[in-house]
């Protein structure tokens, strides 16, 4: 990881100093552990703040939208997927990018990592695929495999999709992996068991929106849940406002979504809010053969209509 | 998610198929009428006294 940060820094400096971008969008580290944050250098000096380790799971795309300015961003494969359906969705021109591809080897869960010390975590160190953790409980090493975060365990495209320079060789992809087994257990399941569980999959939820915020796909002006003219959906805790919440943010995802888990990660309260992206992600590759943001060049299901479009469903 | 199956329905009618539009119409309203009311995804208004 560190030869990683070497190379980000090095490139980034190189790229202020030649003014081949006016900024360049990365991480720092946080005030707390495993809590990097985007940071924005704009002078060669301030990229020595750039880092790289495993808890740079925040998905950068974010801070494109609508940017007018010549970018260098730091991406890891799901970034650079969401960075190519910025594109596609006119929300960044390619020629505005300077993009940095870093081949990722997973992002760790904070939640997992707490768990595996019962709590308070002062230091996290990595070593390759070990990583220590010292707490006022004691030290505990774990394997990096066991703490990942649950996207990055299934992610098929750990390699940048776009790129103008890698900081590494390319990884090698996990194949062999059953990415929406989640998913079909909830498709098992009848009618009253399904409301069941998305009854108790939602209750916790305190309608923060960093789930919203978070996501680099959430970039309307007006939210359709801060709209008051009309109120398409109430603003409280209600379980049938939290459910159409959920229900219609994980549809405005359908075709966009790259399953980077920054919604996930973002919980406070830790839903798994990505059960909903992860089944129209499968539907789009079941029906339309389509995986967001591996191409400039095609687009998406959403915006085109293909005669073998299936159309079961209409009577 | 949750939604029986017959209570959201998509058809494709032209405007120019008005006999087809009241059948799809009868059909929908009959389907629906045997589902009976949706209690699902329904918000209780707050009682007011």
């Amino acid at each position: 990881m560190l030869q990683y940060q070497d190379k980000i820094q090095a490139i980034a400096a190189r790229l202020l100093k030649e003014c081949k971008v006016d900024l360049v969008i990365g991480f720092r580290r946080g005030t707390v552990p495993m809590m990097n944050e985007p940071y924005v250098a704009r002078t060669a000096e301030q990229t020595t703040n750039l880092i790289w380790d495993s808890h740079c799971g925040i998905n950068l795309t974010n801070y494109l939208t609508d940017r007018k300015e010549k970018i260098g961003i730091v991406a890891k494969g799901c970034d650079s997927r969401n960075i190519v359906t910025h594109i596609l969705e006119n929300k960044i021109e390619r020629d505005q990018l300077y993009i940095i591809g870093v081949p990722c080897q997973g992002m760790v869960d904070k939640r997992k990592i707490a768990q595996a010390v019962n709590g308070a975590v002062d230091q996290v160190i990595e070593n390759g695929n070990e990583i220590t953790i010292k707490g006022p409980a004691g030290d505990k090493t774990v394997t990096k495999a066991d703490v990942l975060q649950n996207n990055c365990s299934l992610c098929k495209h750990r390699n940048p999709t776009i790129h103008d320079e890698m900081v590494a060789e390319p990884v090698a992809e996990q194949t062999d992996i059953d990415a929406y087994e989640s998913v079909r257990a909830i498709e098992a399941m009848d009618i009253d068991a399904k409301r069941a569980y998305f009854e108790k999959l939602l209750e916790p939820c305190i309608r923060c929106y960093a789930c919203r915020n978070a996501c680099p796909l959430c970039y309307c002006p007006t939210c359709f849940v801060d709209e008051h003219r009309p109120q398409w959906v109430g603003k409280s805790t209600d379980p049938v406002d939290n459910m159409t919440f959920h229900f219609l943010r994980a549809y405005h995802c359908a075709g966009r979504c790259t399953d980077c888990g920054a919604c996930e990660r973002a919980c406070p309260v830790g839903i798994k809010v990505r059960i909903f992206t992860k089944k129209l992600e499968k539907d789009c590759l079941e029906l339309f053969g389509w995986e967001a943001g591996l191409s400039l060049d095609t687009r998406p299901p959403l915006d085109v209509y293909r005669p073998e479009d299936p159309d079961d469903f209409i009577k | 998610m949750g939604i029986e199956p017959g209570r959201l329905q998509f058809s494709w009618i032209s405007s120019a198929e008005s006999t087809k539009f009241v059948d799809v119409v009868n059909q929908v309203t009959d389907a629906i009428k045997a589902l009976g009311p949706n209690r699902y995804l329904v918000k209780n208004q707050a009682k007011v006294a």
